[in-house]
């Protein structure tokens, strides 16, 4: 009994420790996190433009690309243990101001619009260089310990902006992270759950990092009225290119090297067979699927042996 | 934690919300616009008539900036029978130009431009919001609690403007579960078509609409109408029937509505179109009888939530913005007199009493009863009309005297000629 309630105790004072040196050490860990979030329409409704090979956004409503939400909730998730500071950047028209006010209601202290005519018509390379120049300036301010962003956008799928930005400020790089295991009391290093297609890869990196989030790590949570409201009236500060040093030649149409040859939906993946045992011809279709199974396997392992 | 309070909440941003929303807020309230949707007009499938007035009183010239769909300048009735059909149209050009009479409006975009304007005055528009109770000091509406965290809200007096099926007048008691019989299930698709076959297809000037409703055999003996309405680059086109009618026949408004789209007459006007949704939603079309109390105290009951539609008309919008702007200024008086029990709120109902609105539901407030116990006007008649016409087309070597016993002998077998005078006379209640 007394061994048991001595373990006990120990482990109180174990995990006291665990706290004392997360939450009250002398050296600070994540003070500041700034949060990246695209204003996107909402992709079910989008119509392409066949001429221009654009999306056509006119009508169509605008909403904060989701990925970006879970990424923002990730950040207050950190706000609420280690009392950081977090802002959100977004780079767009005046009327994603919107999209910004979405993420103060849910908690956000600050949201800056990067908005200025320049920046229009950027593809991802001039998007990261833009957004990399407005963190740099977060940073000359006071730092900043770690970005978050969706892990691509809806509109154009490209998950190019985040990495974009990491290289571009020298940020360790973690994509499609979906958990964040935890910060080390030292502040130097994050350990992330990364979701890969054949599994999941546990990462140690050095902070400061920017990481890229897919949509398990948190549910974006419902606003409370009192905080809604108060995101109703919020006006974002607006950063133009002069503001953030940009330099002409990297930002918008002329800092942007792509352009689009074609778009396309990709075509429908055709529909499987199903056979039911009960079937009328079911041993002779069950036999020729097999074959054609055999057929593809055998075809495939010979490409492999050629190569 | 300091409470949240307004002069007034509204609930349910569509046309009646968002019109005593706009009204109050520029008369200087302090006014909260709560909605369900991502955004006003997210949740809304509506897609038909919209008559201008009153909207033209309430926004001079709305038309300039509104997304509207097309000014109707033409209205027809076709009664179809198995293959074919007879029509009536009334086609007006000047409809077709200001003031208009009436335009087709897809609501979901005409909502979220009306909102935009309620917000620029003042109105503060708390979207994605719940209401899921009200909040009464003894009988007096003093707020309405919502489904987020510290989601309540204290105003001198609620607007209800939260559609059919209220969930405000349920919460204030003022009624219970809607009657099947009091509310039409309308299901509706939209079909893509360009702008230039729209406009040959229905003999259309550019800009220019019709709607076409049907009556006949498909109906299935069923109380409602079939429709098409010309939108810019789309169709709507679908039936509204009883709901309790639905249920009776057990008739899948998805086979209806196939059944309409490959009548031999219609079909060709939807000829290469692409169905790009699929709607349905009720409509309180109960008329004078199946009004709820309007108002009780510190809440008013505003649009569809007050079940003021004309069904017979397709009033409905027109009707929602009116008891909005009637809600508005009786919540001015209130605010006035510095009292807003039951005793200044019922100025409200004396307003709608007095204008078009409940006049003209109480004039057809015969209507639906005898439509209901009547189901020859949907189906019997269109097809005697048809089959008359027919015969008298049709040339067979038949001479035309006997053609019009035989058209005459048709008719009195298939309805008996008592049966035709009660329907007559059931005819001139409805319309009297």
């Amino acid at each position: 009994m007394i061994f048991f309630l001595m373990a006990l105790l120990l482990h109180i004072d174990i995990v006291s420790t665990a706290i004392d040196s997360q939450y009250c050490s002398e050296k600070v860990t994540i003070v500041h996190i700034v949060v990246c979030l695209k204003q996107v329409p909402d992709t079910t409704e989008v119509k392409i433009d066949r001429k221009t090979n654009t999306l056509i956004r006119e009508g169509v409503p605008s909403i904060a690309n989701p990925f970006d939400l879970n990424a923002v909730e990730a950040a207050l998730v950190l706000k609420e243990k280690y009392g950081a500071t977090v802002t959100v950047i977004s780079m767009g028209p005046p009327q994603a101001k919107e999209a910004l006010r979405r993420a103060i209601a849910m908690g956000a202290d600050q949201a800056i619009l990067l908005s200025d005519r320049s920046f229009a018509g950027a593809d991802t390379l001039a998007t990261s260089y833009t957004l990399a120049q407005a963190i740099l300036k977060l940073q000359d301010a006071g730092g900043v310990d770690l970005v978050l962003c969706g892990k691509q956008a809806i509109d154009g799928d490209t998950a190019q902006v985040g990495p974009g930005i990491a290289t571009r400020l020298n940020l360790t790089q973690l994509t499609y992270v979906s958990k964040i295991e935890s910060v080390d009391a030292d502040g130097k290093h994050i350990t992330v759950e990364r979701k890969l297609e054949n599994g999941v890869e546990i990462v140690r990196g050095n902070l400061p990092a920017l990481l890229t989030v897919v949509k398990e790590i948190y549910k974006p949570r419902y606003a409370s009225l009192p905080c809604l409201i108060e995101s109703l009236a919020y006006e974002p500060v607006v950063w133009n290119a002069k503001q953030i040093s940009a330099d002409s030649s990297q930002i918008g149409l002329e800092g942007s090297p792509t352009w689009v040859e074609t778009i396309f939906s990709p075509p429908l993946r055709e529909g499987g067979v199903i056979l039911n045992p009960g079937d009328e011809n079911y041993d002779k279709e069950f036999s020729g699927l097999i074959d054609t199974v055999k057929k593809i396997v055998a075809e495939e392992r010979s490409k492999l042996v050629c190569s | 934690m300091n409470r949240i309070e307004f002069d007034v909440v509204v609930v349910g941003a569509g046309p009646a919300g968002i019109t005593a929303a706009y009204l109050l807020a520029k008369e200087g309230l302090k006014v909260a616009l709560i909605e369900r949707g991502e955004f006003p007009g997210a949740k809304n499938v509506m897609g038909g008539q919209f008559y201008s007035y009153p909207m033209r009183d309430i926004i001079p010239e709305f038309w300039e900036a509104a997304p509207l769909e097309r000014a109707v300048s033409e209205k027809q009735l076709w009664l179809l029978s198995r293959e074919s059909k007879i029509g009536f149209s009334y086609k007006n050009p000047q409809f077709g130009a200001p003031p208009y009479n009436a335009f087709t409006v897809l609501r979901a975009k005409f909502d979220r431009w009306y909102a935009e304007k309620a917000r620029q005055a003042g109105v503060v528009i708390i979207p994605e919001t719940l209401v899921t109770g009200i909040i009464k000091k003894g009988t007096q509406v003093i707020g309405v609690k919502t489904g987020r965290e510290n989601g309540e809200i204290y105003a001198d007096v609620v607007v209800a403007a939260d559609g059919v099926n209220s969930l405000l007048s349920k919460y204030a008691g003022l009624h219970g579960e809607i009657e099947s019989r009091n509310v039409a299930l309308a299901v509706k698709e939209i079909i893509e078509l360009p702008q230039g076959v729209i406009e040959d297809r229905f003999q259309l000037e550019k800009g220019q609409g019709v709607t076409i409703e049907f009556m006949g055999e498909f109906l299935k003996g069923m109380v409602g109408t079939g429709f098409i309405y010309t939108n810019k680059t789309t169709l709507s086109v679908g039936i509204g029937c009883l709901l309790s009618d639905w249920v009776d026949n057990g008739v899948s408004p998805y086979d209806l509505i196939e059944d309409l789209k490959s009548h031999p007459v219609v079909r060709p006007l939807l000829q290469k179109g692409t169905v790009k949704e699929y709607l349905a939603h009720l409509i309180p079309e109960g008329g004078y009888r199946s009004l709820p109390p309007l108002y009780t105290d510190g809440m008013l009951v505003t649009g569809d939530a007050a079940m003021l539609v004309n069904g017979l008309h397709q009033e409905g919008s027109n009707l929602a913005i009116m008891s909005g702007k009637f809600a508005a200024e009786t919540i001015l008086e209130a605010r006035k007199a510095g009292d807003y029990s039951a005793r200044t709120l019922g100025a409200y109902k004396k307003k709608l009493d007095e204008s078009f609105v409940i006049k003209d539901l109480k004039k057809y407030s015969n209507a639906m009863p005898l439509l209901e116990n009547n189901r020859h006007f949907f189906s019997t008649y269109p097809r005697l009309l048809s089959d008359a016409a027919d015969e008298f087309i049709r040339v067979d070597g038949v001479p035309k005297k006997k053609k019009q016993r035989m058209i005459l002998k048709g008719i009195f077998k298939r309805r008996g000629i008592i049966g035709i005078i009660k329907d007559a006379l059931s005819a001139w209640r409805i319309v009297k």
